[in-house]
């Protein structure tokens, strides 16, 4: 009796410690759930979600304080991958889904007033005063932030067509129906 | 002399319907009136156009110049003028645009200067760049710039260079009249290709159901004393696959993940050493290709076409039957159905096939998979098809990558054999290009993250370099201030510091910061004015006329719809004036 209590004392102790241990050993730094979440946000920095960009609206969700279907641009895929990492409930997207776009900026208009390249979160716009400024395509997240500020209008946006870079193979289902 | 072959797993044997398209000798394609030559012919860099609309361009003249080293030349197939360098549609699944020169041909078809050269008189970098020059790429379908394979990895040296003439797609018959018809030319350029490698041993694999192909090699491997194995392959689809008759002929497996040059082969196809050929010993490049034409036509033949040449051309000399439904190109296993009859012979374009119901019969419809392992067993890359099935059409792209999707080669053997006729490789070309263009949003969501993060630590460094910057010039405004008053007695014999104590130093402050305000403003003014004529008055002849220049290109750039994205060319007649 007494042997048995001693044994499952010992074991308790040389356990806990094995426990503590660990704990103190493997701690893990930083908030790992932002930096997943944030991986699945599109990095748009478009402020569309009602946070100054996808980092503070990762921290946001993380902190449960934000709902996960606020960011457009990650659409309705990206709320599908939010709800299956925290484990919530998929939402219908609290706007519409645009296609992907890009800005162009009308460069007979453009007046050089470096207004679009102060907007700008990823430095897409070339320029400088007085010059006429241009968009680097491939740059260009498409979050519309330079459109608005532009005096004289000229800028807009325009959807990213299909072409031989970006063409993808359809889901078979969608073959089949059009060769009948 | 013949080698010991190895097996590969799997692979089926579909009927060949090789015989009817090698009746007759190849024939030359006749010139056809206009030409469209995508720019963009080989996996890699797109080549810039070297010509302009208008222009005369002769039969080999560069028109697209090689773009980085894994990217290959485009040439005039022909002479003649550039009619328009514009979007037409691709040679591609999609029928998408894509930029091609279109050129009308003359009927002269005049060469430009040709110079020969000898391989081994050069430098094998120099050889190289003459095959990229020469638009020398992968004529097997793959179109993989040539000379981008043909340099030996460092730490192992190249131990076989297999020379692929199995062709084992059904109905495709180019190579084999290549072989039959062109030995010389090919055992020729075997050389090049390995003096270039250094290669210690040949091997040409040919199927063993062409046996006139594989007699003409030997003989003419004979002729010119070569020692290379010209080697008969059992017939079997895919034995042609490249990591397949690599294993036939060598043992090796090449896994996805490594080149074959790291296990010291390398492979070429036939076509490609006798492009190769040309181009060194006839200082002819890449212009034309020889096309099997089959299927349901009335007159089986192959070709010998100048790229460029709309199919529809094609198609016609083979005099299709009534009931042709659609076009293939490439075989039946592995191609795609031809989106568009104005699409252009490109340099992977190995053959067309008129397609009927009867040859074709529509796809039974698609019933559950009954994992029969059927598919899995006829993977070349032993695969298990089913479990890629599954998950591909799930849309689990992660665990299609864990059962290694990316090692498929869409032959098209599992779906060939598949009991419920399940379009297993659609699936699997589905599933590739979704992983593929994550993988690009992926890049781009990185990038535009690090470019954020990038800029928002400039603007906070900016932000407190201004603030020392303001601190700084306050402090030496306030010293500058405090050592004259400090100093000097005032005329009524009071210190002077009686009188600067009295004036309350916030307001001083602000009195000197308005001050600065007002002498910035005037600054401004002044400067406003000087800068008053505006860069476009007083203008001298010269200028006038260079801006008049510009503005008519831009107009002309606008009316024609501009095919690729025109920076008008604002140049600034006086010098830029940066901030005032
Ligand atoms: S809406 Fe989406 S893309 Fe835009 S800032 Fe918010 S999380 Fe980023
Ligand atoms: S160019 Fe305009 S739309 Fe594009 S990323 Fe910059 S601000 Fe956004
Ligand atoms: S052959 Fe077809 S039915 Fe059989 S296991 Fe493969 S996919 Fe399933
Ligand atoms: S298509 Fe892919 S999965 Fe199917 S048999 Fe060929 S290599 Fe294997």
């Amino acid at each position: 009796m007494i042997t048995a209590l001693v044994i499952m004392a010992l074991g308790a102790v040389v356990l806990g410690a094995a426990l503590g241990y660990a704990s103190i050993r493997f701690k893990v730094e930083g908030d790992p759930l932002v930096e997943k979440i944030e991986a699945i946000l599109p990095q748009t920095q478009c402020g569309q979600c009602g946070y100054p960009g996808c980092k503070p609206y990762a921290a946001a969700i993380s902190a449960g304080e934000a709902e996960i279907n606020l960011c457009p641009p990650g659409g309705m895929d990206g709320v599908r991958k939010l709800a299956d990492l925290l484990g919530r409930e998929v939402k219908p997207l609290q706007a519409e889904e645009k296609p992907k776009q890009v800005a162009i900026i009308d460069e007979q208009t453009c007046i050089g007033c470096t207004l679009c390249i102060q907007a700008c979160p990823v430095d897409a716009i070339v320029g400088a005063a007085k010059q006429m400024h241009t968009i680097i395509e491939p740059l260009c997240t498409g979050c519309e932030l330079c459109v608005k500020p532009c005096p004289v209008e000229c800028i807009h946006m325009q959807p990213i067509a299909e072409n031989l870079d970006n063409w993808k193979w359809k889901y078979p289902v969608i073959e089949i129906k059009r060769a009948a | 002399m013949l080698a010991q072959l190895f097996g590969f797993k799997g692979g089926v044997k579909p009927q060949t319907n090789k015989t009817p398209s090698v009746q007759q000798p190849i024939g030359v394609a006749p010139l056809p009136p206009r030409l469209f030559v995508p720019l963009h012919q080989s996996i890699g860099g797109a080549p810039n156009p070297l010509v302009q609309a208008g222009e005369r361009v002769r039969k080999g003249q560069l028109i697209g110049g090689a773009d980085g080293w894994v990217s290959a030349a485009v040439h005039a197939p022909t002479s003649g003028t550039v009619l328009a360098i514009e979007q037409h549609v691709a040679a591609h699944p999609s029928g998408l645009p894509t930029l091609s020169v279109v050129i009308e041909a003359d009927g002269l078809d005049e060469w430009i200067d040709r110079r020969l050269i000898d391989h081994r008189s050069l430098a094998p970098e120099r050889v190289r760049e003459i095959l990229r020059d020469a638009g020398v790429v992968g004529l097997g379908g793959a179109a993989f710039p040539s000379h981008a394979k043909l340099t030996p990895a460092r730490a192992v040296p190249v131990e076989h260079l297999v020379i692929n003439g199995a062709e084992c797609e059904p109905f495709m018959t180019c190579d084999d009249m290549l072989m039959r018809e062109r030995a010389e030319e090919i055992v020729r350029g075997i050389a090049i290709f390995r003096d270039l490698l250094a290669a210690r041993q040949v091997l040409i694999g040919i199927e063993d159901n062409k046996p006139e192909a594989i007699a003409a090699m030997q003989e003419a491997v004979r002729r010119l004393a070569e020692d290379y194995a010209v080697v008969g392959v059992p017939t079997r689809y895919p034995a042609g696959g490249a990591k397949q008759l690599i294993r036939v002929l060598t043992g090796k497996e090449v896994p996805a993940s490594k080149r074959s040059t790291e296990l010291g082969v390398q492979c070429f196809n036939v076509a490609t050493v006798y492009t190769a050929y040309r181009a060194l010993a006839h200082g002819e490049p890449v212009v034309s290709r020889i096309v099997t034409l089959t299927g349901n036509v009335r007159q089986p033949r192959n070709w010998d076409v100048r790229l460029g040449t709309p199919m529809c051309d094609v198609v016609a000399l083979g005099a299709p039957m009534a009931d042709t439904s659609c076009y293939l190109m490439g075989g039946p296993m592995m191609g795609f159905e031809i989106p568009d009859l104005a699409i252009p012979v490109v340099k992977a374009t190995n053959c067309i096939i008129a397609g009927s119901p009867k040859l074709f019969p529509p796809n039974p419809p698609e019933m559950p998979c009954i994992r029969c392992g059927a598919c899995a067993e006829a993977c070349p890359h032993e695969l298990q098809p089913f479990e890629l099935y599954w998950f591909s059409r799930a849309r689990n792209f992660g665990k299609t990558q864990e059962y290694h999707i990316f090692d498929c080669i869409e032959c098209g053997c599992c779906s060939y054999v598949c009991p419920s006729h399940i379009p297993l490789v659609q699936y699997f070309r589905f599933a590739k290009s979704e992983i593929w263009s994550r993988e690009r949003e992926k890049n781009a969501a990185d990038a535009a993250k690090a470019r954020f993060e990038l800029r928002n630590a400039r603007e906070e460094r900016e932000q407190a370099e201004k603030a020392e910057r303001l601190a700084k010039a306050a402090a030496a405004r306030t010293t500058e201030r405090k050592v004259p008053s400090a100093g000097p007695v005032a005329p009524d014999g009071q210190p002077a510091v009686a009188d600067f104590v009295a004036v309350s130093p916030t307001s001083d402050a602000e009195a000197i910061k308005k001050a600065a305000i007002a002498a910035a403003m005037e600054r401004a003014r002044a400067q406003r004015e000087l800068a008053q004529p505006r860069n476009t008055e007083q203008l001298n002849a010269e200028q006038r006329r260079q801006i008049a220049a510009v503005e008519a290109r831009r107009a002309a750039a606008r009316a024609a719809p501009a095919v690729e994205p025109d920076i008008p060319s604002a140049v600034p007649a006086s010098p830029p004036r940066v901030g005032e």
